[in-house]
């Protein structure tokens, strides 16, 4: 997995610290690794250039100031680039005076077009609208099928006439006039950038129904050639602004940078997930952290949502940094945690991870001998696993399947890991953050987890570790 | 011992979430949750052994139909896969102009031969790579001229990607009403159901009786898509109810292809991010139920779209975890994408390219050829 910009940063930084003056070398040293995040986060490799060109003064002035984590003012410097980059103007919806507002919808083949018209036109409905849905898209098998069927899911009318796109188009603007339905989703068919006759179908089609919006549907997972297609999109139809859908994956979406940048036209709204619901306005400052592979908090706490209990989840904190967490406690975590992906992904997009951690590669297989063990416990063991005695060890052991060193090393490490998260919990608790945990200050935009890092000993690793 | 980083870990992700579940809650009160699709909680089945009659290398591939059937009027046999291409080669940047147009090997040289790499989405890790051991060669003077320095790196590419066994994999030797399966899994709208629709008319084409089951219950209309590609060829098909179990219409399918003495089933699943936990799942079931029957899967195909940049690599590591990947198709290559994330996925992973699809005609899916997509990779505007 890649590594963590911020800890390469770091690195860089701490070797240079005391050499008085930086010089043009150790600057470049940092750009090359910003240049590298960039590049593993699918940005186009145009956009790098001129990215870093502009990042640059940003890091010389940081590296050269005295405070106190000049790797840190390096991260700050570029993901402020980055959100602004993305950020900018938002696009705020304006309703044509006369309606219906005609939205057109394009992309690829496969970039979630249909998918997205059945997203957006719940997103309006929520909005208090009355949309239409209009299928334009004849050339995939049953694709105005699908149409039909996220129309009837979401509760909206769907237009469709098997005779002709650009017709089908036009006419269902005109049935929404005649219905009464104020705003008008276009799909239409996934077409390649390079393919003149497909682009002028849809140009067509844009003429026809005159749109006030059109929305380029963009996949997160995209490479380098987003710049093209986008670039392409844009000079057909005139771009109004981006969606970015399937970012509920790991991908770091680095497309969603290239695409504003060569554009100009802002990310409007971000698909986050299989469900219709999962559609929503786009935040340039989560994305520009995902990009630097400095996390996606925001992403991971909802998709904790979906895998832990509330209540249960914050009670289980609570007790963790009283020192009170059981072995019961972790095994139904562990549970909840495995349902949001693999540990690996899910590690990539926490922010400010130690590198040790990241580096543990441990997969969802390494959980399986705890898991065995602490199920062989009694109630009472898992709760006071300092009564496991010699023949209660035996006895585990044998349950499990597992050697009895086992069993006692896991309640020592377990034991270890507790103390520290109590300690933590006290660290955090000074500050008077909500139960003390540091960092969550900054949920709102990437937190780092500086503090549990030098907790743990920074660069050097756990203080005390069994390696 | 890393038992102590597990725990450290999920103590670490158990406060994060405990707290950030919490406020992210308080903030958007009213917003609901809908549980998510519930995990079919199963393991991995262990990889069945199979002896393996092999296809000759062009069979299932290159079969000149001019099919009439897809909406599209363009028709026609198949032109070479590079004259194909060759109209996609917009904006190539001049990066081999750049290298070519130098007497001498210089930095330039090598940050344009990045570059170009970069864009074709090889990704920067294999690019140096590829890069290191052509500088040391330059280094020792076995190479001294730019155009020998391209030559050179394409034949590395090449030789790379020699030796992988692309044969699609089908038995002959099993008996009647014992089909081979051929299972397609992949991310969303990488074209898996296209793929299988193309390739179910080679299929019977080459003469083997085929059948097609709607494994994607999910997404809205995705068996009545296949259902489509299956009426054109004009084979069996079996599909489920929307939301029905995936693993049960795939059985359900090698039931009927034995039934009906069919030697191949075609089994489309849904697209899935491979970070879902419980999709993941769900498609370790399919992969293991589909051989309860009397069928047995021979080919476990992912789909990868030729757009994908850095996180094919993911996806790939991933879906081979689950399915036990045999090898990959690559899709959409007639657009302006290069697809250069397959190379790493081949080399790094070891997974072979088996197919390339290159547009909406029936032909347009074929064999895999190295030396083709090297040079595609390189070509010029």
């Amino acid at each position: 997995m890649f590594d963590n910009l911020s800890n390469r940063l770091d690195g860089i930084v701490r070797r240079l610290r005391g050499k008085g003056r930086l010089t043009e070398a150790d600057v470049d040293e940092i750009m090359k690794e910003i240049r590298s995040a960039l590049l593993e986060a699918d940005v186009n490799v145009t956009v790098v250039r001129s990215v870093c060109n502009r990042i640059r003064e940003h890091a010389i002035g940081a590296t050269r100031s005295q405070a106190l984590d000049p790797g840190q003012q390096v991260v700050k410097a570029v993901n402020d680039e980055l959100t602004r980059i993305l950020g900018g103007e938002t696009l705020a919806i304006k309703y044509a005076s006369k309606p219906p507002t005609v939205i057109l919808m394009a992309g690829l083949q496969g970039s979630g077009k249909t998918t997205a018209t059945g997203k957006l036109a719940l997103w309006f409905k929520s909005q208090g609208r009355q949309p239409l849905l209009v299928g334009a898209d004849l050339q995939r098998p049953a694709a105005v099928e699908q149409l039909r069927t996220l129309g009837g899911q979401v509760g909206v009318p769907v237009y469709s006439d098997p005779e002709d796109p650009v017709l089908t188009a036009f006419q269902g603007v005109e049935e929404a006039k005649r219905l009464g339905r104020d705003v008008v989703i276009v799909d239409t068919a996934g077409r390649l950038s390079i393919d003149a006759e497909m682009m002028e179908q849809v140009r067509l089609i844009s003429g026809a129904v005159s749109p006030d919006y059109t929305f380029l549907v963009i996949d997160a997972m995209t490479g380098q050639d987003a710049v093209q297609t986008a670039d392409a999109f844009h000079r057909t139809l005139q771009i109004d602004g981006v969606i970015l859908s399937k970012l509920d994956g790991d991908a770091r979406g680095g497309a969603a940078l290239s695409v504003k940048e060569v554009i100009g036209r802002p990310i409007a709204f971000a698909s986050t997930g299989e469900k219709l619901e999962a559609f929503e306005q786009f935040h340039p400052d989560r994305m520009a952290g995902r990009i630097l592979g400095m996390g996606d908090m925001m992403t991971l706490i909802e998709q904790a949502e979906n895998a832990f209990e509330a209540d249960q989840a914050e009670q289980a904190a609570v007790r963790l940094m009283e020192g009170e967490f059981t072995l019961d406690d972790f095994l139904e975590q562990m549970q909840a945690l495995k349902k949001m992906g693999p540990l690996s992904g899910i590690l990539g997009m926490m922010p400010g991870m130690p590198k040790e951690m990241k580096n543990a590669k441990i997969g969802d297989d390494d959980l399986k001998p705890i898991e065995a063990i602490i199920r062989s416990m009694t109630a009472e063991e898992r709760a006071r696993p300092q009564i496991i005695s010699g023949s209660r060890r035996g006895r585990i052991a044998k349950g499990a399947g597992r050697e009895p060193g086992e069993v006692s090393r896991l309640v020592k490490q377990f034991g270890e890991m507790q103390k520290m998260m109590k300690k933590m919990g006290m660290g955090g608790g000074k500050k008077g953050k909500r139960g003390g945990f540091p960092g969550l200050g900054g949920l709102r935009g990437t937190p780092d987890m500086s503090e549990l890092e030098q907790m743990m000993g920074g660069q050097g690793g756990m203080p005390g570790l069994p390696r | 011992m890393q038992w102590y980083w597990i725990f450290l870990i999920l103590a670490v992700a158990v406060m994060v979430f405990g707290f950030g579940v919490v406020l992210v809650n308080r903030r958007q009160a009213q917003r609901s949750v809908a549980p998510p699709r519930p995990a079919s909680g199963v393991t991995k089945p262990p990889p069945k052994q199979v002896p393996l009659d092999h296809l000759p290398p062009d069979d299932g591939g290159e079969i000149p139909i001019a099919e009439p059937e897809p909406p599209v009027e363009r028709a026609g046999t198949p032109a070479p896969l590079r004259d194909r291409l060759a109209k996609a080669r917009i904006a190539f940047s001049g990066a081999f102009a750049g290298v070519l147009g130098r007497s001498t090997i210089t930095d330039e040289t090598w940050d344009d031969l990045e570059e170009a790499l970069l864009r074709a989405d090889v990704g920067l890790g294999v690019t140096t790579s590829l890069l290191d051991q052509l500088k040391q060669r330059v280094k020792d003077k076995a190479i001294n001229e730019p155009s020998e320095l391209l030559d050179a790196l394409q034949v590395d590419m090449v030789a790379q990607l020699q030796g992988a066994d692309r044969t699609i994999r089908f038995d002959d030797s099993f008996g009647p009403g014992q089909p081979n399966i051929w299972l397609f899994v992949g991310v969303n709208g990488v074209g898996k159901t296209t793929t299988i629709g193309k390739l179910a008319r080679q299929q019977v084409d080459s003469g083997r009786s085929v059948l097609l089951a709607a494994g994607d219950t999910f997404r809205a209309a995705a068996a009545e898509q296949l259902g489509t590609w299956a009426e054109r060829s004009g084979v069996e098909f079996v599909r489920g109810a929307d939301g029905s179990d995936p693993s049960s219409v795939i059985f359900d399918g090698v039931e009927r292809a034995a039934a009906k003495n069919i030697q191949l089933v075609l089994a489309d699943t849904a697209g899935r991010l491979h970070t879902k936990t419980n999709l993941m799942e769900e498609l370790k079931k399919v992969r293991r139920v589909a051989e309860k029957g009397a069928g047995t899967v021979t080919e476990t195909l992912l789909v990868i779209d030729a757009t994908t940049g850095q996180n094919g690599l993911t996806q790939a590591r991933e879906f081979r975890e689950a399915t036990d990947v045999t090898g990959v198709v690559l899709t959409k290559l007639d657009g302006s994408a290069k697809g250069g994330i397959v190379f790493a996925i081949e080399t790094e992973l070891g997974i072979p390219i088996k197919l390339v699809g290159v547009g909406e005609q029936l032909g347009d899916l074929m064999p895999f050829d190295p030396a083709e997509f090297v040079e595609a990779l390189f070509e010029q505007a």
